[in-house]
């Protein structure tokens, strides 16, 4: 007993103050691409041509969808003129899709729930988490925040081990076709009033899978969706900004 | 054994298809059946459409001991007698060979589908709507037999997967392991590539093995091609395949125990764990190391800065990691729960052709790094990290005597990371090539298999996780256990759900 005590003091306290304060990203972090407008060429598709996902379009202006985006830094490297540089901009949960396709200003990040959900939800969230076809990047960012570095359980926020006991469902991974039918039951068996958040390119968009005859391309193509988060996978911190945000947490 | 039958390759040397020899089904067979009769191991063996109507069967056999590998092929239509009741190590490879083309191994004791998907060949019809886990499973009968089905959607945040457990009482009997709930169709859609998609593809084979997958395929890549990557290249992938490594390990201790419910380790290591992932991240931005290996080279470097970062980072860690592990052994209501809990026995081991982990747990010698070095291991080797009970303990201390060697040798590596660029041009593949890529993931033996048509595409790409191997030996170490240890057997394992369904 005495040697597992002297451990715990060997190993101090590690819990980070978020979001009071947010602890510093890894210099190469690769967070929201921004584009600058100036720079990018008229005649030049070259980071279209690169993206592995088609993420970027051009109608008038350049646009990236974070739904789609991989964060790779092709679009970086490929581009001749600088005009896209990978920020170290964390924060990428939106209520809609279309709010994660950015063009110009700032990305329009999640509101918080209304009034009757927060009230239900606001201080004890319980979680289901749904793996459906993701390759464990997701599930293994999401699974960190109940280390003692986050502490998730301070906010209210459990992952339970029946959706029975749920709120909610944490979806990862481009559906395939193996797990749509167990997604659907999962989702029937959380009581209403639920809720539905997406993590990661897969659950939004496919990522890397999209149009693969085995998946279905989206979370929301099963079941209505009411938190997107990017990332493939997103920082641990990207998921705990969003899950904050639909709380009404951090404004 | 018949001389000529097969052809000898190192692990990432490519060779004209053509040079692969032709044999009839039947010294196909007995070879593969002498050769695992002689300790090789089937690492590999898989069918190629190389016409609408008939199929090429190609097996690699490894040779721990020598370290080599030995390549072979045979041609067949629609059926050929099965190995597997004279080589259980085939058992999964027919299955899978069976699903995909519906080239039936006749005989195959356990003829059932691996991943739930319709046949790639149009020889049969559409079968019905295919469904997950419908299927006969194995019973036991009697007086209160009673059956336990879990999954696909579990407990914890985990990837989904079906157990069903034939029980008396507590005791299990029979553990039957039904997947394919991952499957996302990439091995087909390799065809014809590389694209812009296929490194990404790699990068989330198994999300947990970015870096793994990522380099098995880029070595590949840069066999059919001819191109050398440069010894700091060659570097920093050892650097991130031994962060992974560790990452996951030390996850994999503090979820061990957690399963015991003894909470001190199993908090450290989970902070710990993020410590090294943090590592990868400090190298290119990404806790799992997307973007850091990429055909030709590596995509990041370091500099002396990030060299002395990671290094005191390396030291600190390697002290909270040791005190964390240290609790475990020392603790008794620890190893009463770890020790003879899912033994798996050496000769089961062999005959199932386990890899990784769990067989260095039953004392097998069998390591990728040391006996088919690539890469940076040809020059700095590992020593292979064994104990002989084959239980959970034996699972965990594994993991534990590899945690230490992978500091020792990312400590070594940063301290002589030799100059030089990281980046090779790569040209397109060779045509018409075959290449087979090992390399030792933290989970085990990565094996991917290229061959090249006639356009230098990729004309079949063949992956094996070393999970694709280990989850019968899952499935065998639950026999006469208490149902309530599976969590503990199966995080012991800690298997890939994605990795198998590909």
């Amino acid at each position: 007993m005495i040697k597992a005590l002297m451990a715990r003091l060997q190993q101090g306290y590690r819990t980070i103050s978020f979001p009071n304060h947010t602890p510093a990203l890894p210099e190469r972090f690769r967070g929201r691409p921004l584009i600058d407008f100036a720079k990018c060429k008229r005649d030049c598709s070259r980071c279209i041509d690169n993206c592995p996902t088609n993420a970027i379009t051009k109608t008038k202006s350049l646009n990236i969808d974070l739904g789609k985006c991989l964060f790779c830094g092709q679009c970086q490297q490929s581009c001749p003129s600088g005009a896209i540089q990978l920020s170290k901009e964390y924060r990428l949960a939106a209520r809609t899709k279309e709010d994660l396709i950015i063009c110009n200003g700032e990305l329009k990040l999640a509101e918080a729930f209304d009034k009757r959900m927060k009230k239900l939800f606001g201080r004890s969230l319980k979680l289901r988490q749904v793996s459906a076809g993701g390759c464990n990047a997701c599930e293994a960012d999401t699974n960190v925040l109940g280390t003692v570095v986050y502490d998730l359980g301070r906010f209210g926020i459990q992952f339970v081990a029946s959706p029975r006991h749920a709120d909610g469902l944490l979806i990862t991974g481009p559906v395939s076709d193996n797990m749509k039918l167990a997604l659907e039951k999962t989702y029937d068996a959380v009581p209403d009033p639920k809720i539905t958040i997406a993590v990661g390119a897969c659950a939004i968009s496919g990522g890397p899978y999209r149009d693969l005859p085995q998946v279905h391309n989206a979370a929301d193509k099963i079941v209505p969706v009411d938190l997107y988060i990017a990332g493939c996978p997103p920082h641990p911190l990207t998921i705990l900004d969003g899950l904050l945000r639909l709380l009404g947490k951090i404004k | 054994m018949i001389a000529g039958n097969s052809i000898s390759l190192f692990n990432c040397q490519s060779v004209d298809i053509k040079q692969i020899p032709v044999v009839g089904i039947n010294n196909f067979r007995s070879f593969i059946i002498e050769a695992v009769n002689s300790g090789k191991r089937i690492t590999s063996f898989f069918a190629y459409p190389a016409t609408p109507q008939k199929f090429r069967l190609f097996a690699i056999l490894a040779d721990d001991n020598a370290g080599n590998l030995s390549v072979l092929s045979s041609e067949v239509t629609d059926k050929y007698p099965s190995l597997t009741p004279d080589c259980p190590q085939a058992h999964m490879f027919e299955r899978e060979i069976y699903e995909q083309w519906s080239i039936s191994p006749e005989g195959h004791p356990w003829l059932k589908p691996v991943r739930f998907h319709n046949s790639y060949s149009n020889i049969i019809h559409k079968k019905a709507e295919i469904l997950p886990s419908v299927m006969d499973f194995f019973k036991v009968e009697g007086e209160e037999i009673h059956e336990v089905a879990v999954g696909p959607v579990h407990a914890g945040i985990i990837e989904p997967g079906h157990f069903r457990f034939q029980c008396f009482g507590e005791n299990v009997l029979n553990l039957e392991i039904s997947l394919g709930y991952q499957h996302r169709g990439i091995e087909r859609t390799l065809t014809g590539g590389p694209d812009r998609r296929t490194i990404h593809f790699m990068e989330t084979l198994a999300g947990d093995t970015t870096i793994g997958h990522t380099t098995a395929y880029c070595q590949l890549m840069e066999s059919l091609s001819d191109c050398r990557v440069s010894p700091r290249a060659q570097t920093l992938r050892g650097i991130a395949l031994e962060l992974e490594r560790l990452a996951n390990h030390t996850g994999d201790l503090g979820a061990l125990a957690g399963d015991v419910g003894y909470l001190p380790t199993s908090s450290f290591c989970g902070r710990i764990r993020g410590d090294f992932l943090n590592m990868t991240a400090l190298i290119c931005g990404n806790r799992f190391g997307r973007g850091l290996v990429v055909p030709g080279g590596a995509g990041f470097d370091i500099n002396k800065q990030h060299c002395d970062e990671l290094l005191e980072k390396l030291a600190r860690d390697l002290k909270d990691v040791n005190v964390a592990a240290d609790l475990l052994w020392n603790t008794s209501s620890v190893l009463a729960r770890f020790e003879e809990t899912g033994i798996v026995q050496t000769d089961i081991c062999k005959k199932l052709g386990l890899v990784g982990v769990p067989a260095r747990a039953c004392g097998m010698e069998i390591d990728s790094r040391f006996n088919f070095p690539a890469g940076i291991y040809c020059f700095s080797q590992i020593p292979i990290s064994s104990w002989h009970t084959g239980d959970v303990f034996a699972r965990a201390y594994v993991r534990w005597l590899e945690i230490q060697r992978s500091i020792d040798f990312i400590n070594d590596q940063l301290n002589m990371i030799p100059d030089g660029p990281i980046n090779s041009e790569i040209k397109a593949a060779l045509p018409n090539k075959i290449c087979v890529s090992l390399i030792e993931g933290w989970r085990g033996e990565i094996c991917h298999v290229g061959l090249t048509g006639t356009d230098g595409k990729l004309s079949h790409y063949k992956i094996v996780d070393p999970s694709f191997h280990n989850w019968t030996g899952l499935a065998i170490a639950l026999r006469n256990q208490q149902i309530s240890d599976f969590p503990l057997c199966n995080k012991s394992f800690n298997l890939s759900y994605c990795g198998h369904d590909l």
